[in-house]
């Protein structure tokens, strides 16, 4: 099987990095070679993998060793549950430094080191909350990530982050290979949220490939760091993430995403009474003038 | 104060005259705050010292006079060895001109480089626009047949994705969908400038080559490819050619700027000239097999052309010397069944004649020497053929497999034993080192006339000469016409050794009664 490479996108805080690792889990468990990279200077998308706070990361053990061109792959590329091999790109702390030229120099690094010459089925880069610059467009160029899912949920801001990125994405589809290949629905439980994001999904000209129900389970096993499929195997929530798994492991459908326009995006929300048809009369008007 | 028109004088001896002398005497104590005299000794004292270069070896975070320069300067180098080919820098305007200067005064030549001048707004927005409007511009206004792209540290900070932007620019109908635009990225803060013409070749290989490989046979068009790196001494492509042609053996010499870095002035300005054609590069797979000249700077185009041109690519070293231009033609003579002629074998006994005859003034000798990885270790096994000692070798931009392998040759040879190897240094280094362990001379760029200075300055018994043998070449004339390869190479750069050698010992005894009992008409 040829190697697949997916980017992992959504709003900051949707559960990416869960839904990341509890999803590589079970596609290991499944008997297939994965790798994690994550694209976060919080170099928290490993740690349920490799029961760890954080990995060392690329960009950290370059500054130690002063050029990247000192570090060997090993010194970053660790194994963790059934030999998920983990690396974090890493990147400055938050308000110095770039971050996204960070994620550009680990995945030049990872390729020029051959880490993705070994036997590996799939790659997940894990991104963080936007693709706000060039550099966290990286995984998404050409001859890297193909396949792009992005984690969302009912909430009015998840969708407007998941239309966001596929605006992002329509920029590098019209020249290159990649493909929006679906909408993750990490449920809050707000009300009809699978109508609404199958909607959306159509709207995009995607599909909400899962809805992942929202449990405990998964809080659960992540305070002892580690994934539901690994922590508790029997529990219905991890078959929600191998029933997951299987649906990408088969997924065909890969499209160049229709961005929404604003109007579009409220309209729909309004449908599903997420929002308030706007009353334009009271717009600038203060307390004592209504 | 003011010039006579019949006798205008230049700085320097302008500045000799008394009332000028008077008047930058006045400007140092009045505003320029300056130490005094006996204080500025002091420093300079200390910094000769041993205990200074302990300290300066400990630096860490900083640079002083780096030997070598960045990677976009080497990619445009690249590009302009093809036919035809207008490099384009997507990223900032200043760094172009950089780069445009840099070869105008190493080569006294006119150099055609673009830049697509990403400004603030860019740097924001990504330089996709710039892209597209300096692609269109370009083409349109130079009409070359390719343009090869690369990067400044700008585009590069922001991510900008090249093979994106040409291609929407393509999309877009701005440059036809067909108009060659191989590119590479060249993050200036990686690497150094082999490192951006390692990048740029592989980029036009790739670009050129990889997705045409169906139906390519290795070793059908019966030709060798020769693969230069960087290289700024344009003898050494002619002396290449030279050779095989001699040999008998066809070849393609994949980035070749001999002829736009040398238009004669005939009243035609040509923007383009020479170099290897499309045909070339395309066809270069079916080639018998791939020889790179500098192997250390082209790790990137080695791994290309074995994996996708299945080419088994020899290990070579630079042929530079005896030795190693003999490994040189005898691997070309292996590869293509050609023998080695005659001439070759006349040319290499007069080299070893030469090195007999000079033998006297250079053994012994010591040089410290800098410059890029292959240049360095050739000059230092040459050096030891000669009998020469290599006492400071430096590179700013070399591996730890070089400073092995420079290590083991040392050990090689009986004039290796005093001699270090200093990998990721610069010239402040090398300015500690000929301070505290004097050699006879230096061999490197222009750059190092300030460490001659220096040490001149410290007294006329520990001034180091330079050689100018490297690059950038910028206060001698023409010497980048000159030859450093090959048997002729060896010849060109022995005779720059030993007359150099010759010339200081004249310098240094022709005291009227003092010293010149040594000053002989006969050396």
């Amino acid at each position: 099987m040829a190697l697949r490479q997916c980017a992992i996108y959504g709003k900051g805080g949707i559960g990416k990095s869960t839904t990341t690792q509890n999803l590589v889990a079970a596609l290991a468990e499944a008997g297939k070679k994965v790798m994690i990279v994550g694209c976060d200077p919080k170099a928290d998308s490993t740690r349920l993998i490799l029961h760890a706070k954080a990995q060392t990361s690329v960009m950290q053990l370059a500054a130690e060793a002063g050029t990247v061109e000192d570090l060997e792959l090993e010194d970053v590329l660790s194994s963790g549950y059934r030999g998920i091999k983990c690396v974090e790109s890493g990147g400055p702390e938050p308000g110095v430094g770039c971050a996204g030229r960070g994620v550009i120099t680990a995945i030049n690094f990872l390729e020029e080191e051959g880490a993705y010459e070994e036997d590996l089925d799939f790659v997940f880069y894990d991104v963080l909350g936007d693709v706000v610059c060039g550099g966290f467009a990286m995984p998404i160029r050409e001859n890297k990530a193909q396949e792009i899912y992005i984690v969302c949920s009912g909430e009015m801001m998840a969708m407007y982050a998941a239309n966001n990125i596929s605006k992002g994405i329509v920029k590098y589809a019209n020249s290159g290979g990649v493909r929006l290949a679906g909408l993750i629905c990490n449920s809050r439980n707000t009300d009809r949220e699978d109508e609404l994001i199958d909607a959306l999904a159509a709207k995009l000209g995607t599909q909400m490939i899962h809805f992942v129900p929202r449990d405990n389970m998964v809080q659960h096993a992540e305070i002892r760091r580690m994934t539901v499929i690994e922590y508790d195997p029997t529990h219905k929530q991890a078959d929600e993430y191998r029933t997951l798994a299987q649906k990408i492991i088969n997924n065909k459908k890969f499209v160049i995403p229709a961005p929404l326009t604003m109007d579009e995006l409220e309209e729909l929300l309004m449908e599903f009474g997420i929002m308030e048809q706007e009353d334009e009369s009271i717009v600038g008007k203060t307390a004592s003038e209504l | 104060m003011s010039q006579n028109v019949d006798n205008i004088k230049p700085s320097y001896p302008l500045f000799r005259d008394d009332e000028y002398k008077e008047n930058l005497a006045r400007k140092q104590a009045m505003y320029e705050e300056k130490h005094p005299d006996e204080k500025i000794q002091e420093v300079f004292n200390w910094s000769t010292s041993e205990e200074y270069q302990k300290l300066n070896f400990a630096r860490e975070a900083l640079t002083v006079n780096p030997a070598k320069a960045c990677q976009p300067l080497g990619a445009v180098l690249c590009a302009l060895g093809f036919e035809k080919t207008l490099p384009y820098v997507h990223g900032s305007q200043g760094c172009v001109a950089y780069f445009r200067t840099y070869f105008n005064r190493h080569f006294k030549e006119p150099l055609a480089c673009v830049s697509d001048s990403m400004t603030e707004d860019a740097a924001v927005f990504g330089g996709q626009k710039n892209m597209i409007a300096g692609l269109e511009n370009a083409k349109a206004l130079y009409k070359p047949d390719i343009i090869a792209v690369s990067t400044t540290c700008m585009a590069e900070v922001i991510g900008d994705d090249l093979n994106a932007f040409i291609n929407n620019t393509k999309k877009a109908g701005n440059i036809p969908q067909d108009f060659p635009t191989p590119f590479a990225h060249t993050p200036s803060f990686v690497g150094s400038h082999t490192t951006g013409w390692d990048n740029m070749f592989e980029g036009i290989a790739r670009f050129f080559t990889l997705n045409y490989m169906e139906g390519k046979v290795v070793g059908s068009n019966k030709k060798v490819n020769i693969v230069p790196g960087f290289e700024t001494y344009l003898g050494n492509f002619r002396v290449i050619k030279r050779m095989l042609k001699e040999m008998d053996v066809p070849y393609a010499f994949l980035s070749d700027p001999e002829e736009v870095l040398d238009t004669p002035a005939d009243g035609e300005y040509r923007m383009y000239a020479g170099g290897t054609t499309q045909a070339e590069i395309k066809d270069a797979p079916n080639g018998i097999d791939t020889f790179l000249l500098q192997p250390y700077q082209l790790e990137k185009t080695k791994k290309y052309v074995q994996n996708t041109w299945k080419h088994a690519v020899p290990r070579v070293n630079i042929p530079m010397g005896l030795e190693w231009t003999d490994e040189f033609l005898m691997k070309v003579s292996e590869a293509t069944g050609k023998a080695i002629p005659a001439s070759l074998e006349k040319e290499r006994g007069r080299l070893v004649d030469m090195m007999m005859d000079s033998h006297t003034w250079l053994h012994g000798k010591k040089f410290a020497l800098w410059g890029d990885p292959d240049f360095v270790i050739g000059m230092v096994k040459f050096l030891l053929e000669l009998g020469a000692e290599p006492t400071h070798i430096l590179s700013n931009n070399a591996n730890k497999r070089w400073a092995k392998d420079v290590q083991k040759l040392l050990e090689s040879s009986p004039y290796g034993k005093d001699c270090a190897v200093h990998n990721g240094c610069d010239l402040w280094h090398m300015r500690s080192l000929v301070f505290t362990n004097k050699p006879d001379f230096m061999i490197g760029n222009s750059y190092g006339k300030f460490i001659q200075r220096d040490t001149l300055h410290k007294g006329k018994e520990f001034e180091v000469p330079l050689i100018r043998i490297g690059f950038p070449i910028f206060d001698r004339h023409h010497l980048h016409r000159h030859t450093t390869l090959g048997y002729e190479g060896a010849m060109h750069v022995l005779t720059t050794l030993v007359n150099a050698v010759l010339e200081r010992l004249d310098e240094e005894t022709r005291g009227m009664g003092t010293t010149d009992y040594n000053y002989d008409l006969v050396r």
